[in-house]
């Protein structure tokens, strides 16, 4: 009787291009990117890392609400979103927002989202995306049905989508996949496995080594990607972008990352389930810091350049609150508006009794 | 409250009551376990788990993957085995994932097996609005669980029914939909008897005694209906408070005997009003005591709408105002 875990398993080592160092270690794999490329992959990341300070620290005022910290997953949110391009259809999770920013949506929007308002979740004509899903997983399955239609329309496009490791304990996730593989669907499954869901470590989430592998079940490509190397992830998603559209089949990418902020700001406290000791070890494996390196060693990247970016994503980031704040405030009879096309008649009476209060 | 053997009170919040409720039935019971994503290490995303993980292990106290249909179905096998899981869904709204192992095995493996097996399960889940939750963790949707036979589905809304009623639904023999109004769970204490006491399902409480009208409520409507009480007996309006306290079976009993007595109802919740628990409530008004209506029954409801963003969630809620103005109109009528 032959035994095949072990062997299926040993296969999926992690892929790396850029070593903690900031060193080359496989020259192979280096993607084609200009040095303006490199340099704005670079400027990406900084801005987001500042986007999340300011974030946390606006929720602390009160002045946003829902929020997921971001630092720590740059490279394997915007590495990823590097490889794409503008007809690519993203459907993201709720820790996703940056994506959704480099994707086109107005970072006053983003600020809507995290406040609960409406507008926050209306996408721009021409941003192709959906609004971060709450639901863990839901959007698999989903991303699934966009890549079939990428296929059908004849579309030289993909869908996208992200979750964590926790989202791949979902039956959606393993449905999603499977679907994905067997119609052939234009689509890539970013799993950023940060180690934890909520509170819970990806060793209790599944007995599996890695969650690349669970793409052998689907009878798709499967990859664990360095998720710290936004070089290897950038890769890999380029790879796997390529190949669904050439009709190779769908992608499952998992990127090995570590959030390193609370689940979200509404309460969560890590040191109740993570170690002073595991959070030094993933900082030391920092995207920027590593990424700043490889730049600084070729001349791409100074401290000025550097503290441009920062100054103006402050001071970006307080011109959108700016406008956040000064978006019109939510009506009843609006949110009536949006349930049909048609108003059934229940609503309609619900909609008169408000519509009276709120024109006065 | 019935079968109360402890006479020591401790002051708890719902949320502590809940703990207690789950803590005293563990000690009691080797059967009973509780499993649920973050319940373990993390005490749960409220603390309605916590430090249980550290008193009784990790084998009485799972912390789960992450997959309600997983966990739902798991403790659905359990519980076939001889098992008593409660189960903890995060949010009502992260229930749907369950949906399937809920209506399709929870409430029918009795009526399937014709009683061979039982499903005595409970299912805890915070639910409604009112906290700055993003999207579909303020979800009210007990009716749909209401409407499938073979479920109960409680709701408590202080902290002594929380506790009393959590332990009958960990004995009682078949599936029960524990639900936790998240809003009010450290919004006020009580004293709260210490070790175990049931509170019964299928029983309504009433709150106060009143001569002109009923209001019916549950849940984190209690406190709503209650601050409308308040203010309308001020203007010498007499109000009967009934905490419905179990949504599946409905207390008809306690119903009938209050709105023949005022002759006006009006009936308060959340959800949305098409197709909520309310139109129960109101058949059986109509069913029991058509004739002794002096005026048609007001419902004051959340609208044919999802639960907005929480940046309009307060809109959505019903408020005393809106309460007391239904109140003033089965008066006017």
């Amino acid at each position: 009787m032959k035994r095949s875990l072990e062997n299926i398993e040993n296969q999926f080592e992690m892929f790396q291009i850029l070593n903690e160092k900031g060193e080359i270690v496989n020259e192979d794999a280096m993607p084609d990117l200009s040095d303006d490329d490199l340099k704005e992959i670079m400027r990406r990341m900084v801005y987001t890392r500042i986007l999340d300070q300011r974030s946390i620290a606006l929720n602390r005022q009160g002045r946003l609400g829902f929020y997921a910290p971001t630092a720590g997953q740059e490279a394997s949110q915007l590495g990823s979103h590097y490889a794409l391009e503008k007809e690519d259809f993203i459907l993201p999770g709720y820790r996703d927002v940056p994506q959704l920013i480099w994707h086109g949506l107005p970072l006053y929007q983003a600020f809507l989202f995290s406040r609960g308002h409406f507008h926050g979740n209306q996408m721009p004509e021409g941003v192709n995306a959906v609004s971060p899903q709450i639901i863990i997983g839901a959007q698999i399955t989903q991303a699934a049905g966009v890549g079939i239609g990428m296929k059908k329309r004849g579309k030289d496009a993909i869908a996208i989508t992200y979750t964590g490791d926790g989202g791949a304990s979902q039956g959606d996730f393993y449905e999603g996949i499977n679907f994905a593989g067997a119609f052939n669907a234009q689509a890539v499954f970013v799993v950023q496995n940060n180690r934890y869901a909520i509170s819970v470590p990806v060793e209790k989430q599944s007995a599996a080594k890695t969650i690349a592998q669970k793409a052998v079940a689907a009878g798709i490509e499967g990859i664990q990607v360095d998720g710290m190397d936004v070089l290897a992830v950038y890769a890999a998603t380029k790879d796997a972008r390529e190949r669904a559209i050439n009709g190779e089949g769908p992608t499952l990418i998992e990127t090995m990352t570590y959030r390193y902020g609370p689940h979200t700001m509404a309460g969560d406290d890590p040191t109740r389930y993570r170690t002073e000791e595991t959070d030094n070890e993933w900082e030391a494996k920092d995207p920027i810091v590593r990424f700043r390196t490889f730049l600084e060693n070729k001349g791409l990247w100074s401290e000025e350049e550097e503290n441009e970016v920062i100054e103006q994503a402050k001071e970006e980031v307080k011109a959108a609150i700016k406008k956040a704040d000064e978006q019109p405030k939510q009506k009843v009879t609006e949110l009536m508006d949006i349930m049909y096309e048609e108003l059934p008649a229940s609503l309609q009476e619900q909609r008169e009794e408000y519509e009276a209060k709120e024109s006065k | 409250m019935e079968s109360t053997t402890a006479v020591k009170k401790k002051t708890m919040t719902l949320v502590q009551a809940i703990t207690d409720g789950m803590r005293t039935m563990l000690a009691e019971d080797e059967n009973v376990l509780v499993l649920g994503e973050d319940v373990g290490k993390n005490g749960g995303v409220f603390r309605a788990t916590d430090h249980l993980q550290e008193e009784f292990g990790e084998g009485r106290v799972m912390d789960t993957p992450l997959s309600e249909a997983g966990f739902i179905g798991a403790a659905i096998g359990m519980a076939v085995n001889g098992l008593r899981p409660v189960a903890e869904i995060q949010f009502l709204g992260f229930i749907y994932p369950a949906y399937e192992q809920i209506m399709t095995h929870a409430s029918r493996l009795r009526s399937r097996t014709m009683g061979h097996f039982t499903v005595p399960i409970v299912i805890r889940a915070p639910y409604g609005a009112g906290v700055r939750a993003p999207e579909i963790h303020s979800d009210s949707t007990e009716a749909i669980f209401t409407h499938m036979p073979g479920l109960k589905v409680v709701c408590p809304a202080s902290p002594v029914d929380a506790k009393g009623l959590l332990i009958a639904a960990i004995e009682d023999p078949d599936p029960v939909l524990f639900l936790e109004p998240m809003r009010c769970y450290r919004s006020s204490r009580e004293e709260v008897p210490v070790g175990k006491y049931t509170v019964e399902i299928g029983k309504a409480n009433k709150l106060q005694e009143g001569n002109d009208v009923s209001i019916i409520t549950w849940g984190a409507m209690v406190p709503v209906a209650s601050q409308a009480v308040k203010e309308m007996e001020a203007k010498g309006v007499s109000c009967e408070l009934i905490d419905l306290r179990t949504l599946y079976p409905i207390d008809r009993d306690t119903i009938a005997a209050s709105v023949q007595k005022t002759g006006r109802t009006v009936i308060v919740h959340e959800a949305h009003g098409t197709g909520g628990v309310g139109n129960d409530v109101l058949a059986i008004v109509n069913d029991t005591s058509f004739l002794y209506q002096k005026a048609p029954v007001e419902r004051v409801t959340g609208f044919d709408s999802p639960v907005p963003f929480f940046g309009f969630e307060d809109e959505y809620l019903p408020t005393p105002a809106r309460v007391k103005h239904a109140i003033e109109k089965v008066i006017k009528f």
